[in-house]
Protein backbone atom coordinates (compact mmCIF):
# COMPACT_ATOMS: atom_id res chain seq x y z
CA UNK A 1 0.00 0.00 0.00
CA UNK A 2 2.92 2.21 -0.08
CA UNK A 3 3.65 3.34 3.37
CA UNK A 4 6.55 3.33 4.75
CA UNK A 5 7.53 0.45 7.16
CA UNK A 6 6.58 1.59 10.92
CA UNK A 7 10.00 1.03 12.32
CA UNK A 8 12.25 4.02 13.35
CA UNK A 9 15.34 5.26 11.94
CA UNK A 10 17.98 4.78 14.36
CA UNK A 11 19.69 8.61 14.94
CA UNK A 12 22.53 8.79 12.68
CA UNK A 13 21.77 6.20 10.37
CA UNK A 14 21.49 6.29 6.90
CA UNK A 15 18.26 6.73 5.07
CA UNK A 16 17.14 3.88 3.48
CA UNK A 17 14.30 3.90 1.19
CA UNK A 18 11.95 1.34 2.31
CA UNK A 19 11.67 -0.65 -0.67
CA UNK A 20 15.52 -0.97 -0.39
CA UNK A 21 15.61 -2.31 3.11
CA UNK A 22 15.75 -5.91 3.56
CA UNK A 23 16.78 -7.60 7.04
CA UNK A 24 15.09 -9.82 9.08
CA UNK A 25 13.64 -8.52 11.98
CA UNK A 26 12.31 -10.84 14.56
CA UNK A 27 12.27 -14.91 15.29
CA UNK A 28 9.61 -16.37 17.11
CA UNK A 29 9.34 -20.28 18.03
CA UNK A 30 5.73 -21.66 18.86
CA UNK A 31 5.37 -25.45 20.45
CA UNK A 32 2.45 -27.74 19.60
CA UNK A 33 0.27 -26.27 21.73
CA UNK A 34 0.63 -22.92 21.14
CA UNK A 35 3.14 -21.66 23.51
CA UNK A 36 5.95 -19.36 22.86
CA UNK A 37 9.29 -20.99 23.37
CA UNK A 38 11.68 -19.16 21.73
CA UNK A 39 11.57 -15.25 20.59
CA UNK A 40 14.89 -13.06 19.61
CA UNK A 41 15.50 -9.87 17.11
CA UNK A 42 17.45 -10.76 14.23
CA UNK A 43 18.29 -7.31 13.37
CA UNK A 44 19.22 -3.53 14.18
CA UNK A 45 16.01 -2.07 13.16
CA UNK A 46 13.88 -4.84 14.59
CA UNK A 47 11.45 -3.13 17.63
CA UNK A 48 11.51 -4.08 21.04
CA UNK A 49 8.68 -5.52 22.39
CA UNK A 50 7.97 -6.41 25.75
CA UNK A 51 7.98 -9.98 26.96
CA UNK A 52 4.29 -10.52 27.53
CA UNK A 53 3.30 -9.43 24.74
CA UNK A 54 5.30 -11.92 22.80
CA UNK A 55 3.07 -14.90 24.63
CA UNK A 56 0.63 -13.19 23.66
CA UNK A 57 1.96 -12.60 19.71
CA UNK A 58 2.86 -16.23 19.87
CA UNK A 59 -0.39 -17.85 20.78
CA UNK A 60 -2.70 -15.23 19.15
CA UNK A 61 -0.36 -16.42 15.88
CA UNK A 62 -1.06 -19.91 16.50
CA UNK A 63 -4.53 -19.66 16.86
CA UNK A 64 -5.03 -18.25 13.50
CA UNK A 65 -2.76 -20.42 11.94
CA UNK A 66 -5.64 -22.83 12.78
CA UNK A 67 -7.87 -20.96 11.89
CA UNK A 68 -6.42 -20.21 8.43
CA UNK A 69 -6.33 -23.81 7.68
CA UNK A 70 -10.02 -24.54 8.10
CA UNK A 71 -11.04 -21.89 6.27
CA UNK A 72 -9.05 -22.29 3.38
CA UNK A 73 -11.44 -22.94 0.37
CA UNK A 74 -9.24 -25.53 -1.58
CA UNK A 75 -7.82 -28.59 0.89
CA UNK A 76 -4.81 -30.13 -0.88
CA UNK A 77 -4.84 -34.10 -1.05
CA UNK A 78 -1.85 -35.79 0.38
CA UNK A 79 1.15 -33.48 1.65
CA UNK A 80 3.02 -31.30 -1.48
CA UNK A 81 4.87 -29.55 0.99
CA UNK A 82 8.20 -31.88 1.90
CA UNK A 83 9.32 -29.51 4.74
CA UNK A 84 5.90 -29.50 6.85
CA UNK A 85 2.19 -29.66 6.69
CA UNK A 86 0.36 -28.12 3.61
CA UNK A 87 -2.54 -26.33 5.25
CA UNK A 88 -2.38 -22.70 7.62
CA UNK A 89 -0.49 -19.76 7.24
CA UNK A 90 2.84 -19.34 5.08
CA UNK A 91 3.29 -16.14 4.53
CA UNK A 92 2.00 -12.53 5.31
CA UNK A 93 2.52 -9.77 3.23
CA UNK A 94 1.79 -6.61 4.39
CA UNK A 95 3.51 -2.74 3.16
CA UNK A 96 5.92 -2.99 5.82
CA UNK A 97 6.69 -6.08 6.32
CA UNK A 98 6.76 -9.39 5.61
CA UNK A 99 5.99 -12.41 8.02
CA UNK A 100 6.77 -16.57 6.98
CA UNK A 101 6.27 -19.13 8.97
CA UNK A 102 7.13 -22.91 8.39
CA UNK A 103 5.23 -25.70 10.39
CA UNK A 104 6.39 -28.58 10.75
CA UNK A 105 4.76 -31.98 11.02
CA UNK A 106 5.17 -32.69 14.95
CA UNK A 107 3.48 -29.28 14.90
CA UNK A 108 6.34 -26.83 16.17
CA UNK A 109 5.97 -23.40 13.92
CA UNK A 110 8.81 -21.41 13.45
CA UNK A 111 8.07 -17.48 12.43
CA UNK A 112 10.27 -14.81 11.39
CA UNK A 113 9.35 -11.29 10.39
CA UNK A 114 11.60 -9.06 8.08
CA UNK A 115 11.39 -5.86 5.87
CA UNK A 116 9.54 -6.43 2.39
CA UNK A 117 12.31 -7.50 -0.03
CA UNK A 118 14.89 -9.79 2.32
CA UNK A 119 15.52 -12.57 0.06
CA UNK A 120 15.78 -16.31 1.53
CA UNK A 121 13.15 -16.08 4.51
CA UNK A 122 12.22 -19.70 3.32
CA UNK A 123 15.80 -21.07 3.20
CA UNK A 124 16.41 -19.60 6.49
CA UNK A 125 13.07 -21.05 8.19
CA UNK A 126 14.60 -24.53 7.04
CA UNK A 127 18.62 -23.67 8.13
CA UNK A 128 17.13 -22.74 12.27
CA UNK A 129 14.61 -25.65 12.03
CA UNK A 130 17.31 -28.02 11.51
CA UNK A 131 19.39 -26.00 14.28
CA UNK A 132 16.50 -26.24 16.23
CA UNK A 133 16.90 -30.36 15.64
CA UNK A 134 20.55 -30.10 16.10
CA UNK A 135 20.94 -28.19 19.03
CA UNK A 136 17.53 -28.39 21.18
CA UNK A 137 16.50 -31.83 20.66
CA UNK A 138 19.60 -33.60 20.67
CA UNK A 139 20.47 -31.77 24.23
CA UNK A 140 19.64 -33.87 27.37
CA UNK A 141 19.01 -30.90 29.39
CA UNK A 142 16.51 -29.35 26.99
CA UNK A 143 12.97 -30.25 28.47
CA UNK A 144 10.85 -30.63 24.76
CA UNK A 145 7.77 -28.34 24.58
CA UNK A 146 9.58 -25.77 27.27
CA UNK A 147 11.57 -22.36 26.68
CA UNK A 148 14.40 -22.76 24.54
CA UNK A 149 17.54 -21.45 27.05
CA UNK A 150 20.20 -23.77 25.25
CA UNK A 151 23.33 -21.53 24.32
CA UNK A 152 24.49 -23.39 21.74
CA UNK A 153 21.40 -22.61 19.77
CA UNK A 154 21.53 -19.00 20.29
CA UNK A 155 24.89 -18.96 18.86
CA UNK A 156 24.35 -21.51 15.91
CA UNK A 157 21.59 -18.75 14.89
CA UNK A 158 23.80 -16.18 15.57
CA UNK A 159 26.17 -17.78 13.40
CA UNK A 160 23.50 -18.48 10.49
CA UNK A 161 22.64 -14.48 10.35
CA UNK A 162 26.26 -13.75 9.90
CA UNK A 163 26.79 -16.40 7.16
CA UNK A 164 23.18 -14.90 5.17
CA UNK A 165 24.47 -11.30 5.65
CA UNK A 166 27.93 -11.47 4.61
CA UNK A 167 26.47 -13.90 1.46
CA UNK A 168 24.04 -10.99 0.40
CA UNK A 169 21.25 -12.83 -2.13
CA UNK A 170 22.57 -16.76 -1.80
CA UNK A 171 23.14 -18.65 -5.03
CA UNK A 172 20.45 -21.48 -4.84
CA UNK B 1 30.72 -64.50 8.35
CA UNK B 2 28.47 -66.88 5.86
CA UNK B 3 25.22 -66.91 6.37
CA UNK B 4 22.77 -70.12 5.61
CA UNK B 5 19.86 -67.33 4.82
CA UNK B 6 19.91 -63.48 4.95
CA UNK B 7 19.00 -62.14 8.31
CA UNK B 8 15.36 -61.50 8.36
CA UNK B 9 14.60 -58.86 10.46
CA UNK B 10 16.47 -55.62 11.26
CA UNK B 11 17.70 -57.13 14.79
CA UNK B 12 19.79 -59.61 12.97
CA UNK B 13 21.42 -57.06 10.39
CA UNK B 14 24.65 -55.63 11.59
CA UNK B 15 24.96 -51.74 12.77
CA UNK B 16 25.79 -49.60 10.12
CA UNK B 17 26.42 -50.16 6.33
CA UNK B 18 29.26 -52.90 6.31
CA UNK B 19 31.84 -52.29 3.78
CA UNK B 20 32.33 -48.74 3.73
CA UNK B 21 35.99 -47.45 3.65
CA UNK B 22 38.55 -49.49 5.69
CA UNK B 23 37.93 -52.22 7.75
CA UNK B 24 34.49 -53.99 8.27
CA UNK B 25 33.25 -51.22 11.28
CA UNK B 26 30.60 -49.79 10.15
CA UNK B 27 29.41 -46.12 10.57
CA UNK B 28 26.56 -45.64 12.39
CA UNK B 29 25.35 -41.90 11.73
CA UNK B 30 26.05 -39.47 14.15
CA UNK B 31 22.35 -37.97 14.91
CA UNK B 32 21.29 -42.19 15.64
CA UNK B 33 24.50 -41.64 18.48
CA UNK B 34 23.39 -38.46 19.60
CA UNK B 35 19.82 -39.16 20.07
CA UNK B 36 20.30 -42.33 22.17
CA UNK B 37 23.41 -40.88 24.13
CA UNK B 38 20.72 -38.31 25.25
CA UNK B 39 18.20 -40.41 26.13
CA UNK B 40 21.05 -42.22 28.25
CA UNK B 41 22.29 -39.27 30.06
CA UNK B 42 18.72 -38.15 30.21
CA UNK B 43 17.70 -41.61 32.25
CA UNK B 44 20.20 -41.19 34.27
CA UNK B 45 19.48 -37.72 35.14
CA UNK B 46 16.33 -38.38 36.92
CA UNK B 47 17.71 -40.82 39.00
CA UNK B 48 20.52 -39.21 40.43
CA UNK B 49 20.74 -36.44 43.41
CA UNK B 50 24.00 -35.17 42.57
CA UNK B 51 26.58 -34.19 39.70
CA UNK B 52 29.00 -36.37 40.97
CA UNK B 53 26.23 -39.46 40.80
CA UNK B 54 25.46 -38.44 37.07
CA UNK B 55 29.16 -38.06 36.39
CA UNK B 56 30.01 -41.75 37.78
CA UNK B 57 26.76 -43.14 36.16
CA UNK B 58 27.85 -41.97 32.97
CA UNK B 59 31.51 -43.44 33.45
CA UNK B 60 30.53 -46.83 34.49
CA UNK B 61 28.47 -47.05 31.50
CA UNK B 62 31.79 -46.48 29.58
CA UNK B 63 33.48 -48.82 31.44
CA UNK B 64 31.82 -51.93 29.97
CA UNK B 65 32.38 -50.66 26.31
CA UNK B 66 36.07 -49.89 26.95
CA UNK B 67 36.66 -53.55 28.25
CA UNK B 68 34.75 -54.99 24.97
CA UNK B 69 36.25 -51.90 22.37
CA UNK B 70 40.56 -54.11 24.34
CA UNK B 71 39.34 -56.96 23.49
CA UNK B 72 38.06 -56.83 19.71
CA UNK B 73 40.54 -53.97 18.65
CA UNK B 74 43.23 -56.52 19.92
CA UNK B 75 41.81 -59.35 18.23
CA UNK B 76 41.08 -58.08 15.11
CA UNK B 77 45.05 -56.36 15.36
CA UNK B 78 45.99 -60.28 15.60
CA UNK B 79 48.10 -58.91 18.50
CA UNK B 80 49.80 -61.82 19.70
CA UNK B 81 51.78 -59.66 22.84
CA UNK B 82 49.56 -57.36 24.95
CA UNK B 83 51.20 -53.99 26.30
CA UNK B 84 53.13 -53.51 29.43
CA UNK B 85 54.70 -50.19 29.18
CA UNK B 86 52.38 -46.91 29.70
CA UNK B 87 53.11 -44.82 27.24
CA UNK B 88 52.91 -47.77 24.86
CA UNK B 89 49.23 -48.70 26.10
CA UNK B 90 48.14 -44.65 26.51
CA UNK B 91 49.30 -44.74 22.49
CA UNK B 92 47.00 -47.32 21.58
CA UNK B 93 44.81 -45.52 23.40
CA UNK B 94 44.51 -42.09 21.62
CA UNK B 95 44.99 -43.47 18.43
CA UNK B 96 43.52 -47.20 17.76
CA UNK B 97 41.24 -46.69 20.53
CA UNK B 98 40.05 -43.63 19.33
CA UNK B 99 39.70 -44.27 15.42
CA UNK B 100 38.35 -47.17 15.64
CA UNK B 101 35.55 -45.28 17.57
CA UNK B 102 35.49 -42.09 16.45
CA UNK B 103 37.29 -41.95 13.40
CA UNK B 104 40.07 -40.03 14.34
CA UNK B 105 42.80 -40.09 16.32
CA UNK B 106 42.78 -37.75 19.84
CA UNK B 107 44.06 -34.48 19.55
CA UNK B 108 46.63 -34.67 21.66
CA UNK B 109 48.58 -36.79 24.68
CA UNK B 110 50.74 -34.79 27.57
CA UNK B 111 51.76 -35.68 30.71
CA UNK B 112 51.79 -33.50 33.17
CA UNK B 113 54.18 -31.57 34.43
CA UNK B 114 53.29 -31.07 38.31
CA UNK B 115 52.79 -34.69 38.82
CA UNK B 116 54.43 -37.60 37.83
CA UNK B 117 51.55 -40.07 37.97
CA UNK B 118 48.93 -38.25 35.93
CA UNK B 119 48.46 -37.76 31.87
CA UNK B 120 46.06 -36.30 29.60
CA UNK B 121 44.14 -37.18 26.55
CA UNK B 122 42.83 -33.54 24.80
CA UNK B 123 40.29 -33.85 22.14
CA UNK B 124 39.05 -30.54 21.12
CA UNK B 125 35.17 -32.05 19.26
CA UNK B 126 34.19 -35.07 21.44
CA UNK B 127 30.63 -36.61 19.91
CA UNK B 128 29.27 -36.80 23.62
CA UNK B 129 29.00 -33.10 23.77
CA UNK B 130 28.67 -31.93 20.17
CA UNK B 131 24.85 -30.75 21.00
CA UNK B 132 25.39 -30.55 24.58
CA UNK B 133 24.53 -27.11 26.12
CA UNK B 134 25.11 -27.93 30.10
CA UNK B 135 22.88 -25.57 32.13
CA UNK B 136 24.49 -23.40 34.94
CA UNK B 137 22.93 -24.89 37.49
CA UNK B 138 24.96 -27.75 36.85
CA UNK B 139 28.19 -25.88 36.62
CA UNK B 140 31.03 -28.16 36.39
CA UNK B 141 29.59 -31.51 35.16
CA UNK B 142 31.04 -32.92 31.82
CA UNK B 143 29.08 -34.77 29.48
CA UNK B 144 32.08 -36.55 28.26
CA UNK B 145 32.29 -38.69 31.39
CA UNK B 146 31.08 -41.78 29.02
CA UNK B 147 34.15 -41.25 27.43
CA UNK B 148 36.52 -41.36 30.38
CA UNK B 149 34.56 -44.31 31.40
CA UNK B 150 36.15 -46.06 28.04
CA UNK B 151 39.08 -44.96 28.87
CA UNK B 152 38.99 -46.06 32.28
CA UNK B 153 37.49 -49.60 30.79
CA UNK B 154 40.69 -50.24 27.88
CA UNK B 155 43.01 -49.56 30.97
CA UNK B 156 41.81 -51.76 33.49
CA UNK B 157 41.54 -54.43 31.40
CA UNK B 158 45.01 -53.90 30.08
CA UNK B 159 45.83 -54.13 33.58
CA UNK B 160 46.59 -50.66 34.59
CA UNK B 161 44.53 -49.19 37.38
CA UNK B 162 43.49 -45.67 36.60
CA UNK B 163 41.24 -43.00 37.78
CA UNK B 164 40.04 -41.73 34.53
CA UNK B 165 38.32 -37.57 34.86
CA UNK B 166 36.23 -35.90 32.01
CA UNK B 167 37.17 -31.99 32.27
CA UNK B 168 35.51 -29.05 29.70
CA UNK B 169 38.44 -27.00 29.50
CA UNK B 170 38.35 -23.18 27.81
CA UNK B 171 39.99 -23.10 23.95
CA UNK B 172 42.54 -20.13 23.77
CA UNK B 173 42.23 -18.25 20.47
CA UNK B 174 44.05 -19.68 17.80
CA UNK B 175 44.61 -22.90 19.95
CA UNK B 176 42.33 -25.11 17.22
CA UNK B 177 42.58 -24.32 13.77
CA UNK B 178 41.15 -26.94 11.87
CA UNK B 179 37.97 -26.65 10.48
CA UNK B 180 34.97 -27.69 12.50
CA UNK B 181 33.13 -31.23 12.09
CA UNK B 182 29.66 -29.47 12.32
CA UNK B 183 29.93 -26.87 9.27
CA UNK B 184 26.48 -25.44 10.62
CA UNK B 185 27.44 -24.90 14.29
CA UNK B 186 30.00 -22.13 15.55
CA UNK B 187 33.28 -23.48 16.71
CA UNK B 188 33.38 -24.80 20.08
CA UNK B 189 34.67 -23.05 23.35
CA UNK B 190 35.54 -25.69 25.25
CA UNK B 191 37.45 -29.40 24.36
CA UNK B 192 37.55 -32.19 26.52
CA UNK B 193 40.48 -33.12 28.55
CA UNK B 194 40.79 -36.04 29.93
CA UNK B 195 42.64 -36.73 32.99
CA UNK B 196 43.92 -39.99 33.68
CA UNK B 197 45.81 -41.10 36.84
CA UNK B 198 47.34 -44.28 38.07
CA UNK B 199 47.76 -46.34 40.99
CA UNK B 200 50.92 -46.05 42.57
CA UNK B 201 52.07 -49.65 42.13
CA UNK B 202 51.38 -49.01 38.30
CA UNK B 203 53.68 -46.55 38.06
CA UNK B 204 56.47 -48.45 40.57
CA UNK B 205 56.26 -51.58 37.74
CA UNK B 206 56.86 -49.12 35.01
CA UNK B 207 59.54 -47.82 36.70
CA UNK B 208 61.19 -51.23 37.55
CA UNK B 209 60.46 -52.39 33.99
CA UNK B 210 62.48 -49.43 32.69
CA UNK B 211 65.46 -50.76 34.31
Amino acid sequence: AGTKGNTATPIGHPTIQATQRMAPLHLFIVNKSGGLIHHRPLGPRAPRIGTNEWLRIGSTFHSLHAIAAEASPVRLPGNKNPYGADDGIEKIEAGGIVLCCLQTRTGVKFVITAEPSTPDLDLMLREIYVLYSDCALKDPFYELEMPIRTDLFTSAVDALLERFDSRGTKVR
Amino acid sequence: MSRSQTPSSILDRPIGRSGRGSGSEGMVSLSAFAYLYSELVQYHQSRVASISELERRLESAGYGVGLRVLELLAYRARETKRETRLMNILHFISSNVWKSLFGKAADSLERSIDHADEFMIVDYEPITSTFVSVPADLGQLSADAYISGIIAGVLEGAGFTARVTAHSVAVEEGEYTKPPAMPNLPPRKDKAVFLVKFSREVLARDAALER
